[in-house]
């Protein structure tokens, strides 16, 4: 498709250059709060019997590591002289990050979302709409993250010459795996200087929640080729019980081609994709990035599950103990830990990436608890 | 020659535009599918493409996606359709071609699929998600058995890509007239005269215009040396025959 070649290009030539890196750093240093501290769990660690570490993604403007990616989007779509940014968005944290980029860069913003996450997330509809994007509600399909996909596909066909898909996850065709990777590694960067910086060494273990995959790819990548430090990604099992909708497409799909990749699906025998599920919208994607699937199939990362019930578990529990109110995303990543803390040895580092904070979470949370209760 | 282009050829010679019908496999029910095809190939259809249902179509509109869902739904996969059309085989006159996206194919099994699908009588493929640099094992499968794998070009697609396509492609040339999804446009493009000349210095297969198309003056409104071989129609078809109406209503009007 052409303009993925060009994309390609603009990567190759705008990227490397230091006036790009420069304006980059400026907007994620003075108007999106980069660096983001790194938090030691105090009570949390001491319940553990090993030390807990968040990566404070959460304190980032707009509330999520997304706008680390749409600040990189934005203003390599400018320097190809692209006047407008269209994305898809789930949970809504991609497109409220999408346009914060675009109106801060003088950019015209239209988000697709589909008509049931509109419902489940309206403040984000009312943050993007109050930034000056156009939402549009995508009714097709099961009318959730993949159908917004599909959609905004649709739209970049006709719109591509002046129009840059600014795309949420470390997913889709090539090169958006490549591109989100660059510019989420950062929170990975920062995390090991911080790291050693304050402990004297590497952490033992690094643990993220995988939607499509851009927080966990960002924070892993630099860890890579640090044998020493063991990664595990964590997938959202949905409500748990036999047959329940989930997102667990490495640890519960199949290979197969969707939206440009080969990667990991949810699919059935003849290859449709299956609807997935999670109580956060955010990990709510029936795929995930194809170098997920490549890190699973190495073993160089392990992937785990977290379901629904683990997930509001430990957002109240970090909500207690730390006074941090995490995204129920992130919230999956720090569930793993808590259920599966035998198999971190005491007194080891364990690091966490806390991708978002769970505001925009209250309803469900409060919703689902209030079930839970009677 | 391979058959499709013979197919499109003959309409050539005997002075008509080829005509290409695309119907979704199982509408606008999974019985009156079959009479459908039927009618279409009595009624002068040339090539008949048969849409392949998947869940996320992304190269199409409204009408051919919400056609996939409903058969889905209605439970037709690709391993029936085969059956269906190898139970018929000899039936029609038109040349036959699968339009579907990568993952049920994939799924099924190229190797698989290429035979059955040969047995069953069909010509060629249309994979609009298959990339370029991942097609050529898949074309090398397909040949084996005969089957052509239909080119797709743009009104954006650089005149060094179509070469590369012409060198190996096989059937005809599918030109899309439009920078956007299949379904009915008012107006072609005012690019699509350029488009088309461009392809026709290219390509010495012949040429089919489709996406967009809704009726034969529009094809009408393009100067003679670009008028292209064969005209595809899918949306505007598929809305036809869910309001009732036969495809040889139809196609009368085009076959003028
Ligand atoms: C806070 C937060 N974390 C994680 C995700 C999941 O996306 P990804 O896997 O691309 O990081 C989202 C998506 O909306 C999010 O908002």
């Amino acid at each position: 498709m052409p303009p993925l070649m060009e994309l390609e290009e603009a990567m190759a030539s705008i990227l490397p250059s230091q006036e790009f890196q420069r304006e980059l750093h400026g907007l994620l240093h003075d108007y999106a709060g980069r660096e983001t501290p790194l938090t030691f769990c105090p009570a949390l660690s001491e319940e553990l019997g090993f030390e807990l570490w968040l990566k404070r993604e959460d304190l980032l403007h707009t509330g999520a590591h997304k706008i680390n990616n749409t600040l990189g989007q934005a203003l390599l779509a400018r320097h190809m002289g692209k006047t407008a940014l269209i994305a898809e968005t789930g949970a809504g944290q991609h497109g409220v990050a999408t346009a914060a980029a675009a109106a801060r860069l003088g950019m015209k913003c239209t988000v697709f979302m589909g008509a049931e996450d509109m419902e489940r997330q309206s403040a984000n509809v009312r943050r993007m709409r109050l930034m000056g994007a156009d939402v549009v509600a995508v009714e097709s399909g099961s009318r959730t993250l993949k159908d917004a996909i599909n959609a905004a596909l649709r739209a970049w066909i006709s719109l591509q010459g002046s129009t840059h898909y600014c795309f949420g996850t470390a997913a889709g065709p090539y090169p958006f795996p490549d591109l989100v990777r660059e510019f989420q590694s950062v929170i990975g960067r920062e995390a090991r200087a911080q790291m050693l910086e304050k402990t004297g060494a590497l952490p033992d273990a690094v643990v993220a929640a995988v939607g499509g995959g851009s927080n966990a790819i960002g924070m892993f990548s630099p860890f890579v080729p640090d044998a020493s430090v063991r990664l595990f990604g964590v997938e959202a099992g949905g409500t748990g019980e036999a047959g329940c909708l989930h997102s667990a497409a490495v640890n519960l799909g199949r290979p197969g081609v969707l939206h440009g990749e080969y990667t990991m699906l949810l699919q059935d025998e003849n290859g449709q994709i299956l609807p997935s599920g999670s109580i956060s919208a955010g990990l709510d994607y029936p795929g995930v990035g194809p170098e997920h699937a490549h890190l699973a199939a190495t073993g160089r990362v392990e992937y785990g599950i977290a379901y629904d019930h683990e997930a509001l578990s430990a957002f109240q529990k970090l909500c207690r103990m730390e006074g941090i109110l995490p995204a129920l995303e992130s919230s999956h990543a720090l569930a793993f830990v808590l259920e599966h803390r035998q198999r971190f040895a005491p007194g080891s580092r364990v690091l966490v990436n806390l991708s978002g904070r769970g505001d925009k979470d209250m309803d469900i949370v409060e919703k689902a608890l209030g079930l839970q209760a009677v | 020659m391979h058959i499709l282009e013979e197919n499109i050829r003959a309409a050539g010679a005997a002075g008509r535009t080829a005509l290409i019908p695309f119907v979704t496999a199982g509408f606008p029910s999974r019985e009156r599918f079959w009479d459908i095809l039927r009618e279409l190939d009595e009624s002068g259809a040339d090539v008949m493409e048969i849409g392949v249902p998947f869940s996320d179509p992304v190269a199409d509109g409204p009408v051919v996606e919400e056609a996939s869902q409903r058969v889905l739904a209605e439970g037709v996969s690709l391993g029936a359709l085969l059956e269906g059309l190898k139970a018929r085989r000899g039936l029609f006159r038109a040349g036959l071609v699968l339009m579907g996206y990568t993952n049920p194919f994939l799924q099924y099994g190229w190797e698989r699929l290429a035979a059955e699908a040969a047995a069953a009588g069909v010509h060629g493929f249309i994979v609009p998600d298959l990339p370029w640099d991942e097609a050529a094992d898949i074309r090398a499968l397909l040949a084996a058995h005969a089957l052509a794998l239909i080119p797709l070009v743009g009104p954006n697609t650089p005149k060094e890509r179509m070469q590369l396509y012409a060198d190996v492609s096989e059937g005809y040339v599918y030109v899309v007239s439009v920078m956007g999804t299949t379904g009915e446009r008012d107006h072609l493009p005012a690019e699509v005269p350029e488009v088309l000349s461009r392809v026709r210095e290219v390509f010495r297969l012949p040429v089919a215009l489709g996406f967009g198309l809704r009726s034969p003056e529009q094809l009408a409104a393009l100067p003679d040396a670009v008028r292209p071989d064969a005209a595809v129609f899918g949306s505007a078809l598929l809305r036809h025959l869910d309001r009732g109406g036969s495809p040889a209503d139809f196609l009368r009007r085009w076959r003028s």
